[in-house]
């Protein structure tokens, strides 16, 4: 089996001007953070980024890595919004697709499923549709004939999570309550880069875990890097809640920098 | 027990919202709607589920702030189920509220170069055109109360399509509303002890739909007043979101 282990930089390298990156955890919760600030060192630009969003989505946005998001809310959980991406909204410095959160789920699972699109209720009547002008609905073509939004897919170039164990061939468990949706953006992707807390042998990552908890294998994996700390100041629980202090310093900086 | 404060009546004004759902996910957002939902469980509808807020069902009725046992598993993946089905009544804030009940948590001003970014649509959108919804609005004002909102984030009636759409009630510091007036409009359901019907509409950027009779929303039982007070919320965090 393939050893896929490599440096936060060296997983990175990958990403290209224009790509379209998804970002698992949610809002301040087990994001990719060390991913994330290994691509602000790189010269990659024009990003769409696609993320159930928090401190990432504002990281990039500060940086000018982004041309365009893709989003149903950006949030830090404890503190309302985000400074950085509110800017980035209020100056116009880049485009956004606003998407009801339950589409951001469909359009993963379609190009997760290799479809075209999903249908779904989630948007119907909501300015969502209004604001997306290539967006089509879809009847249903049995006798309900219910009109249904057909979420195109979210195909993405690169799938950025972090979770809490790897092995060096991609099997990967997370240890915390909720597994969001890491999994749905490694198969939405097509190079699919997964950080760690520890890389440890195979035998010990299953052992460690209950059989549910081993989210990702190795078929949806392409790089694995091993990166204590590397949600943080994002939960990663149990090895880390979120870093408070260190999150309020995140927002009074990018405050700061609106009034500058 | 004597007396009662606007937060208590606000209280169980959000825990009247749930009475009726029987056995659905409650997902109250903010402080009063998550002490109604509590109140609820532990007074008219016991077979309300109640999430921690992250991953887990609660299998006991935690204080504000406190945690209780669990009785399952809800991550965010299942939640998305739970909307779908149709099993759960969330209670969401709003930026803004139109007269028809359409709600924006999304942005003010124009919406490619907003004047002030809040949350995005989250799952609003899909809330309102799946299953039951209410709002709680701390602040009664105009600024909220709005003719028009700025983006259709949560679906009001006048824009709803398919069969799921319920748009219920809104509580504020001032009173109940409903939409049970013409084409759905915005009524008064219910003032709160003390507050006057025109101070109600003063608060609001619209006309409000007017009952011939407006009851006093009801006050709180002595039972409600001794599990608000002793309970769910002993540190008193209802009167810091509705002072009296």
């Amino acid at each position: 089996m393939r050893d896929k282990t490599t440096t936060l930089d060296g997983a990175v390298a990958v990403v290209e001007d224009g790509m379209t990156i998804g970002i698992g955890g949610w809002g301040s919760r087990r994001k990719p953070m060390a991913l994330v600030e290994a691509l602000l060192r790189t010269p990659a630009r024009d990003l769409t980024v696609v993320s159930f969003g928090g401190p990432d989505v504002g990281l990039l946005c500060a940086a000018g890595k982004v041309r365009e998001v893709v989003f149903g809310f950006v949030s830090l959980d404890s503190i309302a919004y985000d400074p950085h991406f509110a800017r980035a909204r209020q100056t116009g410095a880049i485009s956004v697709r606003e998407l009801d959160e339950g589409m951001v789920v469909a359009g993963l699972r379609a190009a997760a499923q290799r479809l075209p699109f999903l249908p779904t209720r989630a948007g119907l009547g909501s300015d969502v549709l209004t604001y997306y002008p290539g967006l089509k609905t879809i009847r249903s073509p049995y006798e309900d004939g219910e009109e249904l939004v057909a979420m195109p897919a979210l195909n993405l170039d690169v799938a950025l999570v972090h979770l809490n164990r790897a092995d060096p061939h991609g099997n990967a468990a997370y240890h915390g309550p909720d597994p969001y949706f890491d999994d749905l953006f490694c198969l939405a992707a097509r190079h699919r880069i997964v950080s760690c807390e520890r890389v440890v042998p195979t035998a010990e990552l299953v052992d460690g875990v209950a059989p549910q908890a081993l989210l990702l294998n190795r078929m949806m994996v392409d790089a694995v890097v091993e990166a204590p700390g590397g949600a943080s100041f994002t939960s990663c629980v149990p090895d880390y809640g979120r870093d408070e202090a260190a999150q309020r310093a995140y927002v009074d900086a990018a405050s700061a920098g609106a009034s500058a | 027990m004597s007396g009662f404060t606007r937060a208590e009546v606000c209280a169980v004004a959000c825990a009247d919202l749930f009475a009726a759902d029987g056995e659905v996910l409650a997902s109250p957002m903010g402080t009063m709607p998550i002490i109604g939902a509590r109140l609820a469980r532990l007074t008219s509808n016991p077979d309300l589920l109640l999430s921690d807020g992250e991953a887990f069902l609660l299998a006991d009725t935690p204080p504000l702030g406190g945690t209780a046992p669990l009785e399952g598993w809800l991550p965010y993946r299942k939640v998305f189920d739970v909307v779908a089905a149709g099993t759960r009544h969330v209670v969401m804030g709003a930026n803004q509220l139109d007269r028809f009940g359409n709600q924006n948590i999304s942005c003010i001003g124009d919406h490619d170069r907003p004047k002030r970014q809040m949350f995005g649509s989250r799952g609003a959108p899909g809330n309102t055109i799946n299953h039951r919804t209410s709002y709680w609005v701390a602040k009664h004002a105009p600024r909220v109360f709005v003719e028009r909102v700025d983006f259709v984030s949560g679906v009001g009636y006048d824009r709803a399509v398919g069969p799921h759409h319920d748009v219920h009630r809104v509580v504020t510091n001032l009173a109940v509303l409903d939409f049970a007036g013409p084409d759905h409009a915005m009524r008064i359901a219910s003032v709160h002890p003390g507050v006057d019907i025109e101070q109600v509409q003063a608060a609001t950027g619209f006309p409000l739909v007017v009952p011939d009779d407006v009851p006093v929303t009801r006050e709180p039982t002595d039972e409600e007043l001794k599990l608000l007070r002793e309970v769910l919320d002993p540190k008193g965090i209802r009167d810091k979101e509705v002072p009296s």
